[in-house]
Formats: C-alpha cells, sequence, structure tokens
C-alpha cells in the first residue's frame, strides 16, 4: 500500500463525544442492583503492630456489612509469585491485610463494606484501631550513607543498571579548562489524577467476577486476581473503558482492586470501593532522589568528564529502580565516566513509575549541569550542546536509530527566538520583572515489547481490531483506528478498534511510551496476516479476476481489493465476505520486536525545550511566560492528539520545576499535604503560552510505523529548561525542585 | 464511641426531594448527608458529573443550579430541594452538541475526559456570569477546575472560541 491516508491525520479523539456527553463510564460508575459500598480505612503510624482492631461497635450499625481486617482476611495465595504484577520490581509485594504488621503510614488495614457510600466513610471515620509504634525512618537526605547497591530482577531487563566507569574520570576531571559540581535535590510526589482509584467488582456467581478497574494494564489485573483468589483466568474479567488519567499509577494493581474482589468473593455480592483523596497518596510515588554531578570539559568545550550519581528512595520490601544515571553519556559523547544508582530502603510505600521515571529526574542534574558549564565557558547554552552533539551513543558505542536532536534544537530556538537572548545573567527586563531564557534538551527510550492482536473483516465488509490495551487519555483508541485503517485502505468511519477488556488479545500494561509502538505493531502484523486471508478468499471466488493477482499486484482501497494494474477490477470485502458464506474472516496474530537487530541501535525520542521565564524582582514570584518543544520522535501518526500529550507534559515540567511535590513530617513519616488544595499542580492561571513542534525523523529500524511514542518525552526537559530560565533571570542556581519564589528573594 | 444512635438514625431519616434535572422533575429519597454530587452518580444514575477530591478543591464535580455553577460535592442534596440542576448530560441540545462541547472536541481540550464535564458546566457558568473578559481573566476564573493531563491550553482555546463567538454574534 502506498497510500496511507490516515496515518498522519489530525483526527479529533474518537471518544470524544462519549466524553464531553458525561457517557464516558469510569471505574466506579458502575451501578448494580444490590451494589455495595466499601471504604478503607488506613494506618495513622508509620511502622509497627495492629494490636486491636474493635470491629464489633461498627458491625453493630445498621447497614454495615462487614469489617475485613487481616484477623478475618481469608485465607490465600501464598508465594510472592502469586502476587507479582508486569511492574513489580525485585522484593516482595505488598499485600493487603495480611497480618498485623505497619510497613508505612497510610497502609489499608481494614474495609468497611455498608449497604450506602456515607455509611461506610462514617464507620471507618470511627473504627477504633489501637497499635504498637516502633521506630521508623523516612528521611532521604540524612540517611544517605546508608544506601546500598539495588537487586536485579526481571525489571532490570526495561530498566537497567549503569554502565561501568570508563576511562580515568578523575584525571580527566582535574585536567578540565572547566568543571561544575553539584547536587540536585528532588522531593516526593504523587501521581495525582483526577479520577479517584475504583475498583467497582459484580459478582457473578461462584468463582467468577467481571471486574471495572482504574488500572494502566486490564490483563495485568486479571492475572493478579486469578493467581491471588484461586479463580480461573476466564472467570476473571477486567474492563477498563476509560480512564480518568494515571501517569504510571496504574501500572500495578493497587489495593483496591484486592479489597474489592476480596470482598465480593466473600459476601457474594457486587460491590465497589473507591479511595478518597487522601487515600490517593497511600500507595506509590515518585521517590525522592539525591544526585551529584561532577562534569569537566576540556577548552574548545567539549565534555570529556561525566561522573552522575543518584540515591532513590525504595520501600523496605521492594527494590524499586529508575533509570537515572544512565543517560547523560548518551547525550554528551564524554569518553570518562562514572556513573553510580543506589537505592535506600525507608520505611514507606513502594515507589511506582510516574511520568517519565527516572528520566525527568535525571535531566534536571545533567542539563543544568550543562548550562552551569556553558555559562563558566562563556558558551551560549545551545552552542554548547551542538558542541557536544552525540552522533552515536558512546556509551553503548552503537549508532542511533534515527536521531533529529540537532534539527529540534535549530527549529525551537528559530520558533523561540533564542538569538534574542543576551548571556549576561539578570541583564534582561519588562519593567520591574526580571526576565530570562532556559534551555535544555530532552531524551526518552523508544521501548516496544511483544504484543497481540486481531483483525476481523466483519460481515458488513468493514473491519474491526482489538487487544486488551487501555487508553488512559494519550489518544490510543484514536491512533490505533488510524492505524488499522490503513491496514485495509478504509475510511475511519468502517473501523471500529476494541479495547480495555482482559477478554481481548493479550497487551501489556500501558507505559513508559511503549504502547504506540507495542500494540501498533501487532495491529499491523494482524493487519497483514488479515489481507493475506482476504485475498486468498477474493482468488478463490469464481472467475474472479484476481486470481492469478499475488501480493504486490493488488491495492486494498475504497472497501475491497483492486489490482494495480486496471483500477477498474475491484472486488468489494462485502463481495468476499458473501463468497464466504457470509462469514467474517479474522485473524489473531502476535508482533515481536526483532530484538536481534534492534539491539544493535540505540532507540530514543529527543527533544529541546526553550523557556521563558518572568520573575517579579521584589516578590519572586515566578511565571513560565513562554516556551517552545521541539520534538523528534519518528512518524508522527495524530499530530492532534500526539501535540496534546506534548503540551501535557509541558505542564507537568512547569509543575515539578515550580508547583508539585509531596510534603513529609519525618517526625511522624506522614505525608503532610495529601489533598488538591495543599499539593499545587498548575491551574489555568499558570500555563500560558506553550508551543509545540514535530521535527520530521525517519525511522526505518525502530518498527514498521517508524514511530517512537510521545507520552513523556514533552515532560524531560522541561523542569531544567525552567531553572536554567530563572538562573538566567537572577543569577541564582537552584538545583533543588519545585522552586518556590522565596528562594529567590 | 459514638455510633449511629437511635436519634441520630431519626436525623440520616432519607428525605424526599423534588428537583429538575436537565430539564425533567426527579424524585429523590435520600439522607441528609449525601451530598448533590452522590446523589447525582449514585441515586440518579447521572454519572456524568465527576469526583475528583469531594473537598471542592479540583472542580470535577460542578453543575449548573439554577444558572449558577457550583461544586455539587460541597452541596448536600437536601440544601437545594426545589432546584433546577444541569448536568452535562443535559447540555446539549438533543443530539446538538453544545458550541462548548464541540469547540472542546475540535481543540483536542482533553485527554483522559475525567475533568471535562466539570471544565463545560464551569465554563457555561463563567460565561454567563460575564465578568471574564480578556483571556487572562478567563484563565483566572477557570482556576478552580483543576485538569492533570495538562490540557489547559487547548481548554482554554476552546473556551475563548466560544466566548468569542458569541461576544460577535
Ligand atoms: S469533587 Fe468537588 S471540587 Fe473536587
Ligand atoms: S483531561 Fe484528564 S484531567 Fe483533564
Amino acid at each position: 500500500m502506498l497510500d496511507l491516508p490516515q496515518i498522519g491525520q489530525p483526527v479529533s479523539r474518537l471518544e470524544g463525544r462519549a466524553k464531553v456527553t458525561g457517557t464516558a463510564k469510569y471505574a466506579g460508575e458502575y451501578n448494580a442492583d444490590g451494589l455495595l459500598y466499601g471504604y478503607v480505612v488506613n494506618s495513622t503510624i508509620t511502622r509497627g503492630k495492629i494490636v486491636h482492631i474493635d470491629t464489633n461497635a461498627v458491625k453493630e450499625i445498621e447497614g454495615v456489612i462487614e469489617v475485613f481486617t487481616h484477623e478475618n482476611r481469608p485465607s490465600l495465595a501464598w508465594f510472592d509469585m502469586q502476587y507479582s504484577d508486569m511492574d513489580a520490581p525485585p522484593g516482595s509485594p505488598f499485600r493487603p491485610l495480611q497480618n498485623a504488621e505497619i510497613k508505612y503510614n497510610g497502609q489499608p488495614i481494614a474495609l468497611i463494606v455498608a449497604e450506602t457510600f456515607e455509611l461506610a466513610r462514617y464507620a471507618a471515620s470511627i473504627l477504633k484501631v489501637s497499635y504498637q509504634g516502633e521506630s521508623f525512618e523516612t528521611d532521604l537526605y540524612n540517611h544517605q550513607n546508608e544506601a546500598r547497591d539495588p537487586k536485579k530482577g526481571v525489571a532490570t531487563l526495561l530498566k537497567p543498571l549503569p554502565p561501568k566507569p570508563k576511562g580515568d574520570f578523575e584525571k580527566a576531571f582535574s585536567d578540565s579548562a572547566a568543571q561544575v559540581s553539584a547536587e540536585f535535590v528532588h522531593g516526593t510526589e504523587h501521581h495525582n489524577p483526577i479520577e479517584l482509584f475504583a475498583t467497582t467488582t459484580i459478582y457473578e456467581g461462584e468463582g467468577k467476577v467481571t471486574i471495572y478497574d482504574k488500572t494502566q494494564g486490564t490483563i495485568n489485573c486479571q492475572l493478579y486476581v486469578g493467581n491471588i483468589f484461586g479463580l480461573h483466568f476466564k472467570n476473571v474479567r477486567v474492563i477498563s473503558p476509560y480512564v480518568g488519567g494515571a501517569f504510571g499509577s496504574g501500572l500495578r494493581p493497587q489495593y483496591q482492586l484486592f479489597l474489592s474482589v476480596m470482598a465480593a468473593l466473600q459476601l457474594k455480592r457486587s460491590i465497589r470501593v473507591t479511595l478518597d483523596r487522601q487515600q490517593m497518596y497511600t500507595f506509590g510515588h515518585r521517590p525522592p532522589t539525591i544526585q551529584k554531578t561532577r562534569f569537566g570539559a576540556d577548552s574548545d568545550g567539549k565534555v570529556n568528564a561525566i561522573n552522575h550519581t543518584a540515591i532513590g528512595e525504595t520501600s523496605r520490601h521492594e527494590d524499586y529502580t529508575e533509570v537515572v544515571v544512565n543517560w547523560a553519556n548518551i547525550i554528551y559523547p564524554a569518553k570518562n565516566t562514572i556513573l553510580e544508582y543506589q537505592l535506600l530502603p525507608m520505611d514507606v510505600s513502594s515507589p511506582l513509575d510516574m511520568r517519565a521515571p527516572g528520566g525527568s529526574t535525571a535531566s534536571h542534574a545533567i542539563e543544568s549541569t550543562m548550562d552551569e558549564l556553558a555559562h563558566k565557558m562563556k558558551i551560549d547554552p545551545m552552542q554548547f550542546r551542538l558542541i557536544n552533539y552525540a552522533d552515536i551513543d558512546v556509551s553503548e558505542n552503537r549508532p542511533f536509530s534515527s536521531k533529529e536532536l540537532r534539527q529540534c534544537y535549530i527549529q525551537g530556538a528559530e520558533k523561540f527566538g533564542w538569538a534574542e537572548r543576551n548571556p549576561e545573567p539578570r541583564s534582561m527586563r519588562r519593567g520591574h520583572k526580571l526576565v530570562g531564557y532556559g534551555m535544555a534538551t530532552g531524551f526518552w527510550e523508544a521501548m516496544s515489547i511483544p504484543a497481540r492482536a486481531e483483525a476481523v473483516l466483519t460481515r458488513e465488509g468493514k473491519l474491526r481490531v482489538s487487544s486488551a490495551v487501555t487508553d488512559i487519555g494519550t489518544g490510543t483508541l484514536t491512533v490505533m483506528t488510524q492505524i488499522a485503517a490503513d491496514e485495509l485502505g478504509l475510511p475511519l468511519d468502517d473501523v471500529q478498534f476494541c479495547y480495555g477488556d482482559s477478554k481481548m488479545p493479550f497487551a501489556p500494561i500501558q507505559g513508559g511510551s511503549f504502547t504506540l509502538a507495542t500494540v501498533g505493531s501487532a495491529i499491523k502484523v494482524a493487519g497483514k496476516a488479515l489481507r493475506k486471508k482476504i485475498l486468498k478468499k477474493a482468488k478463490e471466488m469464481k472467475n474472479s479476476p484476481l486470481k492469478n493477482a499475488s501480493d504486490g499486484d493488488v491495492i486494498f482501497e475504497r472497501g475491497g481489493i483492486s489490482l494495480k494494474s486496471n483500477p477498474d477490477v475491484l472486488i468489494s470485502f462485502r463481495e468476499i465476505i458473501v463468497a464466504n458464506e457470509d462469514k467474517e474472516i479474522k485473524t489473531t496474530n502476535m508482533s515481536v520486536p526483532n530484538v536481534f537487530k534492534l539491539k544493535n541501535y540505540t532507540r530514543a525520542a529527543h527533544s529541546a525545550a526553550f523557556v521563558e521565564v518572568e520573575i517579579d524582582e521584589e516578590l519572586g514570584t515566578i511565571q513560565v511566560k513562554r516556551a517552545v518543544t521541539a520534538v523528534a520522535a519518528g512518524k508522527i501518526i495524530n499530530p492532534k492528539t500526539a501535540r496534546s500529550q506534548i503540551l501535557g507534559g509541558m505542564i507537568w515540567g512547569i509543575s515539578k520545576a515550580l508547583y508539585e511535590e509531596t510534603i513529609s513530617d519525618h517526625r511522624y513519616g506522614r505525608y503532610m499535604n495529601q489533598n488538591l488544595g495543599e499539593y499545587h499542580i498548575p491551574s489555568h492561571a499558570d500555563v500560558h503560552e506553550l508551543d509545540v513542534i514535530f521535527v520530521e525523523e525517519k525511522d526505518e529500524i525502530i518498527n514498521e510505523l517508524g514511530s517512537k511514542g510521545v507520552g513523556e518525552i514533552g515532560l524531560v526537559a522541561m523542569a531544567p529548561a525552567i531553572s536554567n530560565a530563572i538562573f538566567h533571570a537572577t543569577g541564582k542556581r537552584i538545583n533543588k525542585l519545585p522552586i518556590h519564589f522565596d528562594e529567590l528573594l | 464511641m459514638e455510633i449511629v444512635t437511635k436519634s441520630t438514625r431519626n436525623v440520616l431519616q432519607p428525605r424526599l426531594l423534588s428537583l429538575r434535572v436537565n430539564g425533567v422533575p426527579r424524585i429523590l429519597e435520600v439522607s441528609p448527608w449525601v451530598s448533590l454530587l452522590d446523589g447525582l452518580r449514585d441515586h440518579l444514575d447521572l454519572t456524568g458529573t465527576k469526583k475528583g477530591c469531594d473537598h471542592g478543591q479540583c472542580g470535577a464535580c460542578t453543575v449548573i443550579c439554577d444558572g449558577k455553577r457550583i461544586l455539587s460535592c460541597l452541596t448536600l442534596a437536601v440544601m437545594k430541594n426545589g432546584s433546577e440542576i444541569t448536568t452535562i448530560e443535559g447540555i446539549s441540545n438533543g443530539d446538538e452538541l453544545h458550541p462548548l462541547q464541540k469547540a472542546f472536541i475540535e481543540h483536542d481540550a482533553f485527554q483522559c475526559g475525567y475533568c471535562t464535564p466539570g471544565q463545560i458546566c464551569s465554563a457555561i457558568g463563567m460565561i454567563d456570569e460575564k465578568k471574564a473578559q480578556t483571556r487572562a481573566e478567563v484563565k483566572d476564573s477557570m482556576s478552580g477546575n483543576l485538569c492533570r493531563c495538562g490540557a489547559n491550553s487547548n481548554i482554554i482555546d476552546a473556551i475563548m472560541e466560544v466566548k468569542e463567538r458569541r461576544n460577535h454574534a
């Protein structure tokens, strides 16, 4: 097929109507007859034991059905393996209500089930629990010296540990013409999707449940539930057609899923468990991280020594890791490096991937250090990046599958007006406001993993494609429909993409910007197989004008198959179906990335962000006035939804740089701002002019689509571009995020 | 320990309320501690109105009550006996979408869509208030509606387009 009309079109989201009319139903919105309501009770201590839970008083309340605690939790699966999920780090997964032990503040310790939501909530508020507390530690900064190497596990495959030291860093660093060293401190962050985590479990009879869950992986949850509760996988169906944001928080099955299914099976009733906003801070977070950098450059501005170390927080029961220190040497080709990553287990819940995990943390340290080095050497920051441009990935000594970062710099700078920048800090102003321009490089790995898809030519001669994948708001439904449409040369109206249901063909969890490549490739494989089958049927038809045609002689277009050499010959899909005794034609196929070919290349999306900040000289208030992000991510399937992904990422970057942070009181081991009033994210008034450029990039290696995901790449470069702009505006280098006005006074 | 006693149970006796919801008279039988938000979602099965915090901090639950935008999570259902409520399900004119709904689709003013009903209801209320005029004022006056997906600039683009069209009409 030469003509691919749907891919590349700025199609409006296909589920748009459902979302603007309120008919899109999310996990906690399935009302069923006799539905029960569950409300979770969480630990108020950080470490220790539950001595007693007085359930009797609560159970006496009319309308309260049951109180589940560790004391009456049914006996379930025994092995850690059975609690594991596709995203489980090495260690032993948290098991809700397992025993009296408290591992972290906010740990779920009981589930109240009642006839109404209000009653369950009320009962939860008065449940009396006595504890025996033990000493605990949640302060990463003050215990840095206790950090240790992370354990290896299956997850290490997707999150490689740092490469070995290279060259002689110490010598190269001390011989450098210019040196910069710095420390970067990042606090905890929480995903905070606006939809609360919820699971509605519909009890379908002995050992059978239908589950509406807020998740990024229907099959991940299906396997988890099946394993723990000993149910037949075919009797566990997990459906998530709409997911109200997740950003990584739905990569692992969360405790409300476990509690809801447990209660449904025990009580043989349908039940919904919805967390409240405060409880959204009781499972998974972006871990606080401390990074140290030492970069040195020679006199012509080439970075020749890179030392980047990081210590990340993890829980005591799992070794959650991020890729933090591996990036710098992929972006900048220094010959001498020391890259180290360590973990520090604390009394917290296990951290969890949050939009651009590791990358957004790392880029702040790398790009701020680069900016400072450029400043010291009196080289324009963008020029400095160009001097240090990596044509190959020296950390692995292999080429990039494609890399148009240079164009990102050039086009981004042009659009932004970077040339207007006066290199001197504090030199630009507008009235009583200081103006600063900053820029940074962004990098995110382009991964893909195996997946399956089913493709069906329906009896109406239309195409239906399905995959268990979710659409967390990224536009999956729309882009997959576009990809599928081109497989048979159909208009979008004749294509249906079914998704968000564990009954459908296997898809991995949706995250890491790998969904497009993963599920998109599966659709392409299934599409190809379907074309073969359809053509075969067409050739078998009586007096078929395609009798002697081979794959290369035909075009799938205009709702059928035509001959390249004679476009007047067209057999419609409908005719083919009729010839097939009115039966649909279908195929299910699996796509497997060609690892042997791919491993010879570094595969990544790149970006360059340019930011203007305005800072009130007396008040220190900071505003990101405008920003341009130029992105190279291969073929853009849908420029409209892709642009929104980048905009969303940029706003996350603004948030990371200036607003969001979960604040702990280490005396109590507790988060103090567990609500959307005190956990700040940008409001409309904080978001100003944002611009996105997609740079043309051809990639014939990465996958058949030539496409890289765009879920994270918009975020990574923003926070450092902002902190660099703040430096340019004020002359102050603040390496702790978020940056607040008081630090500028 | 204070639990629901005979006397509190009396207080919690369900009340009969009559509301007009999206132009349709509805009878609602709810306890006084049921918020308008839960009344709509759990009792009337109008789940288009969303719950993001239950504390008046996110705006997802915004509905239009007697012509004004309100946070239905901070409102007890019993307080609104006799009121006229419009939720996202009642914004369009049959199959014909409201201009804001169309503009939201056109401008890709949502990703996950969870904040969307609140954004649209709030925008309708905001435009009717006729206070905010400039883009900056509109942003300010829409700032009670959070969007975690970061659709902010598209949301404001969509609202400005409809608002400006209205000014010229
Ligand atoms: S749910 Fe009402 S403001 Fe958040
Ligand atoms: S579209 Fe997801 S929160 Fe706004």
